[in-house]
Formats: structure tokens, sequence, C-alpha cells
């Protein structure tokens, strides 16, 4: 009896100690078939058929090499996309951040008005991409829009904002910026309410003002957070597809085409799987050059 | 305290602002067709009619529209958590051969972008047979390798012994991870949730790619159409925009705590 009382509780903690064993595997599983199945086939099916001319139509495949890829170099269009996708990354990812930082500034402080300032400013966020195209299409309506009712408001004389070339990439911006700031707002937001209170308090009693306050401590203390959303603003930007796809009903021509519409366009209306395979690689690999670049400027996030 | 009131005025102003692309919807989307094309503009119509939203439902296609979001989000949330949590209690907890190995398998999947790889992924489901399917929207959205990283982190902060209890008591691992694990991992199995619901309603690009079918269409794909099937009618294109958007709207409005979790939670980290 003694004995069994002593030896109990380690025959039955046993099996909680680390044993190698299968059953690991069974619980991942289910998610490593999807996984495999659904992304990483697809790359090395991707990069296998961009060796090839392989048609969406079908017919006799024939082995390439790198012919796509020399291709690919040649094509000006390639290059004229994804300096567009460039572009835009650069212009929207100043406004995207410095807003986003504004408005949760604003909605920190914010009493009364905070509910308000939250729901206004992370609601678009939440509207499908066609909805907000949809409605921004009107408001740039050209005849009877939005926007150009306040410029002729002013003075000013109606401008064809989506499709001069002059505006067109700034109607994406803006667009985009209305859409997606919400996402850096929550972020920001969510950072300056984890900043210590007594720290402001405490600088507060040391007379410090308003202004210096969130210069030497609000300002500093979001680096991180900065850094973060950067890179993921980046990484989402150079992603960029549906709102110009969208905005420009399909046929977006040479001014603001991004590099994912040309993917598309050689996929699905030129049915050149392999050569719109190659392109992809291309962004693939600028996205993952970006990725690992964050690891370098701001190593490992060890308490994200 | 002098700067407070300039800056809740500030606050306030841009709050207006940001309301005003959908305020200017809806106020579009209430006036008779005549009006909505009026020079200069009006902000509060003549004519307040709800035409447009007759006319909208009269159409048919937008309450489908709903309905296959509604099944393909829903879906698609569901069977992420199920497998994501699987996948992440196994990697927490359990030792199996080629653990680590496969884990950093997961881990690199996270920077893949799903975008760059449409065209083979097509080219895969119609070998699949699930071109114009659910299942086609589905299936490759929940290769989500971010939320098991996510999981896993959070599982690897709870205390091994709430388990050694259970065990004591008899239960399997599967039973250990559904009435241990899972009841004390709610915060975050939300924000995954809010974060992969919210994703899965405003999926455009792989829905549009993989469903030509108008009957299988997302509420994204959906009035992708409308702007040639309306024409010119801005309050009909406004009204179908203004129903569109509303359901994660004004979900939001009322769990607005818990959304912004959500997506700043699952968010961050994807």
């Amino acid at each position: 009896m003694a004995v069994d009382t002593v030896r109990a509780p380690v025959e039955l903690t046993a099996p909680a100690r680390r044993t190698r064993s299968w059953a690991g595997l069974w619980f991942a599983l289910p998610f490593l078939l999807i996984y495999v199945v659904f992304m990483i086939w697809p790359i090395l099916a991707g990069l296998w058929s961009s060796l090839f001319n392989t048609s969406l139509a079908g017919g006799d495949v024939e082995f390439l090499g790198l012919s796509n890829y020399a291709e690919m170099a040649r094509d000006g269009a390639v290059w004229d996309s994804l300096w567009n996708t460039v572009w835009f990354t650069i212009l929207s990812t100043p406004p995207l951040v410095l807003v986003g930082l504004g408005m949760a500034l604003l909605a920190h402080r914010a009493r009364r008005t905070g509910w308000l300032l939250r729901f206004s400013f992370f609601m678009p966020f939440l509207l499908p991409v066609t909805v907000v195209a949809l409605i921004w299409l009107w408001i740039y309506q050209s005849d009877f829009g939005l926007l150009n009712a306040a410029v002729a408001w002013f003075g000013g004389d109606p401008v064809a904002w989506i499709n001069d070339e002059r505006t067109a990439m700034w109607a994406v911006v803006i667009c985009t910026l209305w859409w997606t700031v919400g996402f850096n707002f929550l972020l920001y937001l969510a950072a300056l309410q984890g900043i210590p209170r007594e720290l402001h308090e405490a600088a507060a009693v040391d007379g410090a003002t308003p202004a210096q306050r969130l210069w030497r401590i609000t300002l500093p203390l979001l680096r991180r957070t900065t850094g973060l959303i950067l890179v993921l603003q980046l990484i989402a930007s150079l992603k960029i597809f549906d709102q110009v796809y969208l905005l420009n009903e399909g046929n977006a021509g040479p001014i603001t085409r991004p590099l994912i519409q040309y993917v598309y366009e050689q996929g699905f209306t030129s049915y050149r799987i392999g050569y719109a395979s190659a392109i992809s690689y291309l962004l693939f690999l600028i996205i993952i050059l970006v990725a690992f670049a964050q690891f370098k400027i701001f190593p490992a996030g060890r308490d994200d | 305290m002098r700067t407070r009131l300039p800056l809740s005025l500030l606050g306030v102003a841009l709050a207006l602002l940001w309301l005003v692309p959908l305020a200017w919807a809806i106020d579009t989307s209430i006036k008779p067709e005549g009006e909505t094309t009026r020079v200069p503009v009006t902000w509060i119509p003549d004519v307040f009619t709800l035409d447009a939203y007759r006319g909208v439902f009269a159409a048919g296609d937008l309450p489908m529209w709903l309905f296959n979001s509604a099944i393909v989000a829903g879906g698609v949330t569901v069977l992420t958590l199920a497998a994501a949590s699987l996948a992440a209690y196994g990697f927490s907890r359990l030792d199996f051969p080629g653990k680590n190995w496969l884990f950093a398998l997961v881990l690199a999947g996270i920077m893949v972008p799903p975008q760059a790889l449409i065209v083979p992924l097509f080219h895969q489901m119609q070998t699949l047979g699930l071109v114009d399917t659910y299942w086609g929207m589905i299936l490759p959205q929940l290769a989500a390798p971010v939320m098991v990283f996510i999981l896993k982190k959070f599982f690897d902060g709870i205390p091994r012994e709430y388990e050694q209890a259970a065990e004591l008591d008899g239960a399997s691992r599967l039973r250990m991870f559904w009435s241990v694990v899972l009841p004390m991992s709610r915060p975050v199995l939300a924000a995954v949730g809010v974060f992969t619901f919210v994703t899965a309603w405003n999926n455009f690009l792989w829905p549009f790619i993989v469903v030509s079918d108008p009957d299988l269409m997302t509420v994204p794909v959906g009035l992708g159409t409308v702007q040639s099937s309306y024409g010119l009618r801005y309050a009909e294109i406004m009204a179908s925009t203004v129903i569109g958007g509303l359901p994660l709207v004004v979900v939001y409005a009322f769990l607005q705590r818990h959304v912004i979790r959500g997506v700043g939670d699952a968010g961050l980290k994807g």
C-alpha cells in the first residue's frame, strides 16, 4: 500500500514528460496537409512551370529553361508595372504611417469623443475593397462627383481624377489612405495604451509641457511600433492590386497598373501560366527581401 | 490644459471628415436617381426615397452574395481555428519526429505573399476540380501559418500543471486540449477568430479568381459587377455598397472593443 502511494504519481505523470511519439503529428496533420497542398505545393509548382511555356488553355508543354526570366528582363511592361507598385509604395507609406500616428494621438487623449474617433477612423478598414472602390469612383466622378463639386466651389475646373495621369496615382493613394489607415491607427493606439501613465504624470510634475512630453516620452517609446508598422505597411503596399483594378474597372492601362495586375493579365487573359509565374517570383523575391530587412533592422521582437 | 480644446476639435473634425465618404454614399442611396446627378450637389435630398434599396433587393443578387460571404467567411474562420489550434497544440506540447523542421517550415510561410501565388494556385484548383466551388474559395485561405504561430505562443505560456492535473484524472491528450487548454485560450481564440473573419469576409482577389459563377460570388466579388450592370444608376450602386458594407460596420459599432483587440492582437503578429 505504502509502495503504491509512492509510485503512483511517478507513473501517472510519466506521459506528461516529453516523450517522443507520433501523437503530436496527428495534431499537426490537418493543418500541415492544407499548408502543403495550398501553399508549399503552389510555390514549387509555380517555380517549375516558370521554366515551361505552360498555358491555362492547355496544349503541348515545352521546356524553356530560363527564357521566361530572360523575356521578363526585356519586357518593358514588367518594369513599368513594378515601378507603379514601387511608386505607389513610396507615395502611400508616409501618409499611412503619419496619419495613423496622428489619429492615435488624438483618439488616445479624447475623452467623451473617444468612441466617435475610434469608430470613424477604423470603420473604413472593415469595408470590402469593392465597396470602398465604388464609393470613391462616385466621389471622383468627373461630372457629378463630390470632389469636383468641392473643386468648383473653390472656383476650380473639374478634374478627371482617375483618368488624368497627373492625378491617377494620387486618387489611388487617397482612397487607400482612407480605407486602410485605420489598421495603423489601431496598432499605434494599442502601443499608446501600453505606455505607463506614471511616466507622463512624473514628467508633468517636473514641469514638462504637453509638447515636451510628446517629443521626449511618447514618440521615443513608439519607435519599435513604428518600425513594425513601417514593415507591415511596405509589404502591404507592395502587394497592391484590388483597389487599382476596381477603380479602373479592370482596364487600368499603363498609368497605374501594378505588378500583380500584370501577373493577373498574363495568367488569366493571355493564359501564360509559365510567364506569369516567373513575374510572380520577382515580387515574391522583393517581399522576402523586405521581410528579411526587418529582421536585420529590428532584431528579434522577443516581447511581441 | 490650454491645448485640450483645440486638439479635441481637431480630433472631431478629422473624425467627421473620415465619415464623409460613407455619409455621401448613404446620402446618395436615399435620393431618387434624377437627383443624384444634379449640379450643384445637394446634401439634403429634396425627395427622400428608398427606391434604390427596393431596386437592389428586387434584382436579388445581394442577399445571395451575403449568404455566400457568410458561408465562406464562417467556414474559413471555424476551420482555421480548428486546424491552427490543433497544430499549435501539437507543436507546443508534444514531441514528434521532424517537429522542429516542420515548425520551421510553418514559420517560413509567414513571409509568403499569397498574392504572388494566384497563378499556380489557380492551375492547381483546376487539377483538383475546385474551380467555382465553395471549397475552392475556402481551402487556400486556411493555409495561414501566422495563426499557428500566434496560438502556439499563447499555448506555450499556459502552465503545464493544469494538464498534469487532468492527466491524473485519466484525460487523453485530445481531452486535455479540448477541456483544459482551449477554455483558457478564449482571448487569443477570439482575436484570431475576429481577424480571420474580417480578412475572409473582405477578401477580394482569391474569390474573384477562383469563382466566375454569379451564384457563388461573395459580396466583394459580386459588387464588382454592379458598376457595369447598374450602369449610371448611382443611387442603386450606393445602396448596394451600403448593404454590402453594413454587416461588419454594425458589428463593429456594437462590439468595438472586441473587434479592436482581435484585429490588433492578431494583425500585429501577422
